[in-house]
């Protein structure tokens, strides 16, 4: 027993180590969602209203749909480069189960995306004049909400990696289901803003992500080997 | 056989020649009891069933609103069923019902959607308004969307009815999951003023007419899907001797 948990523990390590230096070794790759995250922010001001208080009032919609925007186009890149170079259909042999193979994977992508969405949302949070108030609000759900995003959309990648072009079926397949985390998500930003108690949306957050904890790796895994072997 | 009170023609449906045969057997009793049906509702409906009190004669369209989404919302329950058994024990006649539901499901939500918006006309005073029950029938219609989307992006037709299973039971963990929070999203943004859309207490000359309707369209678009159903299981087995057999007979 205590033998098979290392394993687990080793081959989520291992996978999770060697997705790391892969997307390392690729740095644009990893840039580009941040990239379009702000270029998404910036489109707003100039295409609706660059009045401050307009801005502060649109900002946690915003700032939410434009980070679940670029998670999602970061999603493709998640099976693609394996599915191509052929180390995919090695991960599906492997004697292992592919849910952690899956989870190990999904983790070490939203490391890239997720977490550096979380980061980098401030900056962009103070140039559409969110109240300083909300701050901690559009972190906290970010935080707990991204990971959520990576899951669900990793079963849509796993879906669509064996198709030539899978870029605009995917969001079709994902963005529907990404609704209710950007309906909590946004509302803990405005509640943190309006000063209301965040524990209730961060509970709800919290329970998608436990969900799809559970679920996702599951389906993703069956859907790459439909994807493979299809 | 471990099931052994299920009749025999029950596990006979899982191959398509049979399927073929049961339901062309069905096909005409279904015709005319959803044709009896239906035009019994909608004569009732429209022209004997009391006006309400509030909304007039506009209240009217429920008769083909109401029916329209609680079908759209159960094919898509019939969908992901048949696309789990169609995984689970590898059924072609489950993945065809999966594949004919979905186009059926999609158009009866643009068809509630339709009618909620030319109800909405007159009584909210727009043809749109982000109520909560629209929001998730749209939603739903999102959903259907990509189930077919990804059915015909994919060639290979075991592929894509294993992924397309795959992608409508996601969905169907996710339609509770979205209706509540869309509810509750609602509820968060909009004034109180709506409450209309909740159906007020109605006497039974209103809700039996409806129940006739609902029951109509369950047989009505049951027998759709058999007609679509027939169509897709002559396509697949396009090589199989019993249709070469059937179609030279009738050419």
């Amino acid at each position: 027993m205590s033998n098979q948990q290392t394993s687990f523990a080793k081959l989520f390590v291992h996978t999770f180590k060697r997705d790391l230096v892969l997307a390392f070794r690729r740095k644009s790759e990893l840039v580009n969602p941040l990239i379009f995250f702000l270029i998404v922010v910036t489109l707003f001001p100039i295409g609706v209203s660059p009045e401050p208080q307009f801005l502060a009032e649109l900002a946690p919609g915003l700032l939410w749909v434009a980070a679940l925007l670029s998670t999602l186009l970061s999603m493709e890149s998640l099976f693609k480069a394996d599915f191509d170079d052929g180390s995919l259909e090695q991960l599906l042999l492997s004697p292992q189960p592919l849910f952690m193979v899956v989870l190990a994977k999904v983790s070490a992508h939203w490391l890239m995306s997720g977490l550096a969405l979380t980061l980098v949302a401030p900056v962009l949070a103070v140039m559409l004049f969110l109240p300083a108030e909300g701050m901690p609000g559009l972190m906290l759900s970010l935080l707990l909400g991204t990971p959520t995003l990576s899951l669900i959309g990793a079963i849509g990648a796993a879906l669509t990696v064996g198709l030539r072009r899978g870029g605009v079926l995917i969001s079709l397949l994902v963005l529907p289901l990404y609704i209710p985390v950007l309906i909590f998500g946004s509302s803990a930003v405005q509640a943190a803003i309006t000063g209301l108690p965040l524990g209730g949306y961060f509970a709800l957050l919290g329970a998608l992500l436990a969900l799809a904890l559970a679920l996702a790796p599951l389906a993703t895994g069956a859907a790459l080997r439909i994807s493979v072997s299809g | 056989m471990a099931v052994k009170w299920l009749p025999r023609w029950f596990f006979q449906l899982a191959s398509p020649r049979w399927c073929y045969q049961i339901t062309g057997m069905l096909i005409p009793w279904f015709a005319v009891v959803s044709i009896t049906l239906v035009v019994l509702g909608t004569i009732w409906g429209l022209a004997f069933a009391p006006a309400d009190y509030q909304q007039g004669n506009s209240f009217r369209i429920i008769y083909l609103h109401v029916p329209a989404a609680i079908l759209a919302q159960s094919f898509y329950m019939l969908m992901a069923l048949a696309g789990a058994i169609g995984l689970i024990w590898k059924m072609k006649v489950a993945d065809m019902v999966a594949k004919s539901v979905a186009p059926i499901g999609a158009s009866l939500a643009v068809l509630a959607l339709l009618t909620g918006a030319i109800w909405g006309k007159p009584t909210w005073g727009s043809w749109w308004v982000w109520d909560a029950r629209l929001t998730s029938m749209l939603v739903l219609l999102f959903l259907y969307l990509g189930v077919i989307a990804l059915n015909s992006a994919i060639e290979s037709e075991t592929t894509a009815g294993q992924a397309t299973a795959v992608l409508s039971l996601v969905g169907l963990v996710n339609i509770p999951i979205i209706k509540y929070s869309v509810e509750w999203w609602n509820t968060l943004h909009q004034p109180a003023s709506f409450k209309l859309t909740e159906k007020p207490a109605m006497p039974p000359e209103m809700w039996v007419p409806l129940l006739v309707m609902v029951i109509g369209f369950y047989t009505l678009f049951g027998l759709a899907l058999m007609l679509r159903l027939r169509n897709e299981i002559l396509q697949r087995e396009r090589r199989a001797s019993w249709v070469r057999d059937l179609l030279s007979v009738k050419a």
